[in-house]
């Protein structure tokens, strides 16, 4: 376990990360920092890909003086899995931020557990 | 190739190509596209459906001019082809039996946003049912909670935004779980279409390495779509979303939305991880015992309400409770039991959800029980449609819930170890169910003394009326003719192998 913990340091981070990310997201009360959670939990899962798909020695996968062997470049179908989780991480934050403006404008609180306890005094 | 075999890619693109259009339409001809692209897709699948039946075997679509390890794919069987035909059938009816209510609910200046909502969520429901690549189903599965969302918050009011954040937040930290345990999985074997990571997971399995990554890989995907099709302690969010957004919202979020994360599961076992492996693994008695406690707390919950809309909504996620004991039982005949019990929720909770507003309509909006006493003969037709969909929650013979009541409780006595705590569940949230739908059913039929609220009959609302006959039909022929569509999910089941 030592070793193989030590060679892919990078993987262990990115799990780190999406820990401390989850947590932020599931327990925080705080909208903003709910959504940063989120944020770090989905740049963790970019990391742990682009860590995976990194070969030591060799560049990204673009043709430069006519160099067309596979061996000289890394795996690029995991950047491509990560340009693709970048668009649709953008487009959830865009609605859970679009969502936390209308919640603020409406309960002048960013505080979840407070808009839920004025709801129930609303009794609507 | 048959011509055919081109349909789910069709039904896929003209729902998603559709909602596009509905953006720049006015709210009729939106709606009248919605209406239209619904039905497109659902003769579509019926042909499709036909067609494979005929020649019993699924196919593989390539989505672009690489084979297979490289390029994406569509793959269609019986079973995809079934679940796409009853999504449309339950999808259109849905949207009908609340039209009449959308006036009142959402301001006519969004009406074409909201149909543009629906056709999104209807290509993500039938790209993940479709879909034979991990990652697609992992972009459908975001684009299917962005639209459920807007279904959800469509409805501006205070609660249904408060809804709405609740939703994504679960639904997100589920899909984010999904997503962490698929780039596992890519990494251990290599590829992201299903069958090329089934062949090198059973290779995996064979040389005994990575089990612990494998397990962990499976584990995340099983509790990430666990949380987002709201399984008992995932499901705070539910009653809220189900219980305030407009009518045809809540029919189609409880009977579609958490349907479609489940079918992904199903596919992720059969034809990602193996059904065999996935038994092996301690993860179906976790999955057994989370449906058994879903089961016995949401009835719990749904008798303690105070709104029979929101009861309706803890009533889902007891039914989700039995899909999931099925999983659990780690045998065919249970799966096929929770597959059975999809469609019949599906169709029975939809009846619930548009028949309930029938009622409470003639009780002057309220959903308040007190309110809604003698509604029943306010509303002829509702009052009878949300009998008849009791009658199915709590499973009488003639409707649907009794047959996948039956099949559960056949399943669990072929299983070892599980069967005395599976039946005994199942019997004691049958009581509980008769408990709260039974009382709500009371209510309704019980006269009232004032008389102060209108009366609607079967000419002021003939759509209603009649999408409310559908729904009973569809109940009535899911539990009268149960043997041909037991068979038809047996037979999907063995070409998911």
């Amino acid at each position: 376990m030592g070793p193989n913990l030590l060679a892919n340091y990078g993987e262990a981070v990115s799990a780190i990360l999406f820990c401390i990310g989850f947590t932020n997201l599931l327990l925080q009360t705080n909208l903003i920092k709910k959504i940063i959670g989120l944020n770090v939990m989905d740049s963790a899962i970019y990391l742990f890909l682009a860590e995976k798909g990194y070969i030591a020695g060799r560049v990204a996968p673009i043709v430069v003086n006519g160099v067309t062997s596979t061996e000289a470049y890394i795996n690029p179908i995991p950047s491509g899995l990560v340009l693709t989780g970048i668009v649709v991480s953008v487009s959830v934050t865009a609605l859970m931020l679009s969502l936390t403006i209308r919640l603020y404008t409406r309960y002048h609180t960013l505080d979840l557990d407070e808009i839920s306890a004025q709801l129930k005094k609303e009794g609507k | 190739m048959n011509f055919i075999c081109n349909f789910p890619f069709f039904s896929i693109l003209i729902s998603l190509f559709s909602g596009t259009i509905c953006s720049v339409l006015p709210a009729k001809a939106a709606k009248v596209v919605n209406r239209v692209v619904i039905a497109a897709v659902g003769v579509m699948s019926l042909i499709l459906l036909l067609y494979l039946l005929s020649t019993g075997e699924s196919f593989v679509y390539w989505m672009g001019h690489f084979p297979a390890p490289w390029g994406n794919e569509i793959r269609a069987g019986v079973l995809e082809a079934g679940m796409a035909l009853f999504f449309c059938i339950i999808m259109y009816l849905s949207m009908a039996g609340g039209a009449h209510k959308l006036y009142g609910e959402v301001v006519e200046s969004k009406h074409n946003l909201y149909y543009i909502l629906v056709n999104l969520l209807l290509s993500s429901l039938l790209a993940l049912v479709y879909t034979n690549d991990m990652f697609t189903a992992y972009v459908f599965v975001e684009i299917n909670t962005i639209s459920a969302c807007g279904l959800i918050m469509i409805r501006q009011v205070g609660r249904t935004i408060e809804a709405a954040v609740r939703y994504m937040i679960m639904s997100l930290l589920g899909s984010g779980l999904l997503l962490f345990g698929l780039c596992i999985m890519y990494d251990l074997t290599g590829h992201l279409l299903m069958s090329n990571m089934k062949e090198s997971v059973s290779l995996l399995m064979a040389s005994g390495e990575y089990q612990i990554p494998l397990i962990v890989s499976v584990a995340l995907m099983c509790v990430g779509l666990c949380i987002k099709s709201a399984l008992f302690p995932f499901h705070a969010w539910l009653p809220d979303a189900y219980g305030y957004s407009t009518a045809s919202s809540a029919a189609i979020l409880s009977s579609l939305v958490s349907k479609g994360y489940i079918f992904l599961l199903i596919k992720i076992i059969y034809r990602v991880i193996g059904f065999d492996i996935f038994n092996s693994t301690r993860i179906i008695d976790v999955l057994f015992v989370f449906g058994l406690m879903g089961m016995i707390f949401g009835s719990i919950s749904a008798i303690r309400e105070n709104d029979i809309r929101r009861m309706i909504a803890f009533s889902s996620v007891a039914q989700i409770g039995y899909i999931y004991m099925g999983f659990g039982m780690g045998t065919q005949a249970g799966m096929v039991a929770s597959i059975f019990h999809i469609l019949s929720h599906a169709a029975t909770k939809s009846l619930l959800f548009i028949a309930a507003i029938g009622l409470t309509d003639v009780s002057g909006g309220s959903r308040k029980f007190v309110d809604l006493t003698g509604a029943a003969y306010r509303n002829k037709w509702a009052g009878a449609a949300f009998m008849a969909g009791s009658l199915s929650m709590v499973g009488v013979p003639l409707f649907s819930g009794f047959i996948s009541k039956l099949l559960f409780s056949q399943a669990a006595v072929q299983v070892e170890g599980k069967m005395l705590a599976s039946l005994i569940v199942l019997g004691i949230s049958t009581v509980l169910n008769a408990i709260y739908f039974m009382k709500t059913v009371i209510r309704i039929y019980t006269p009232a003394r004032e008389s102060g609220y209108s009366i609607v009959t079967f000419k002021d609302m003939k759509s209603y009326g009649i999408v409310l006959i559908c729904f009973i039909v569809l109940n009535v022929i899911l539990g009268v003719s149960s043997q041909p569509i037991v068979d038809m999910i047996e037979q999907g089941l063995a070409m998911f192998a």
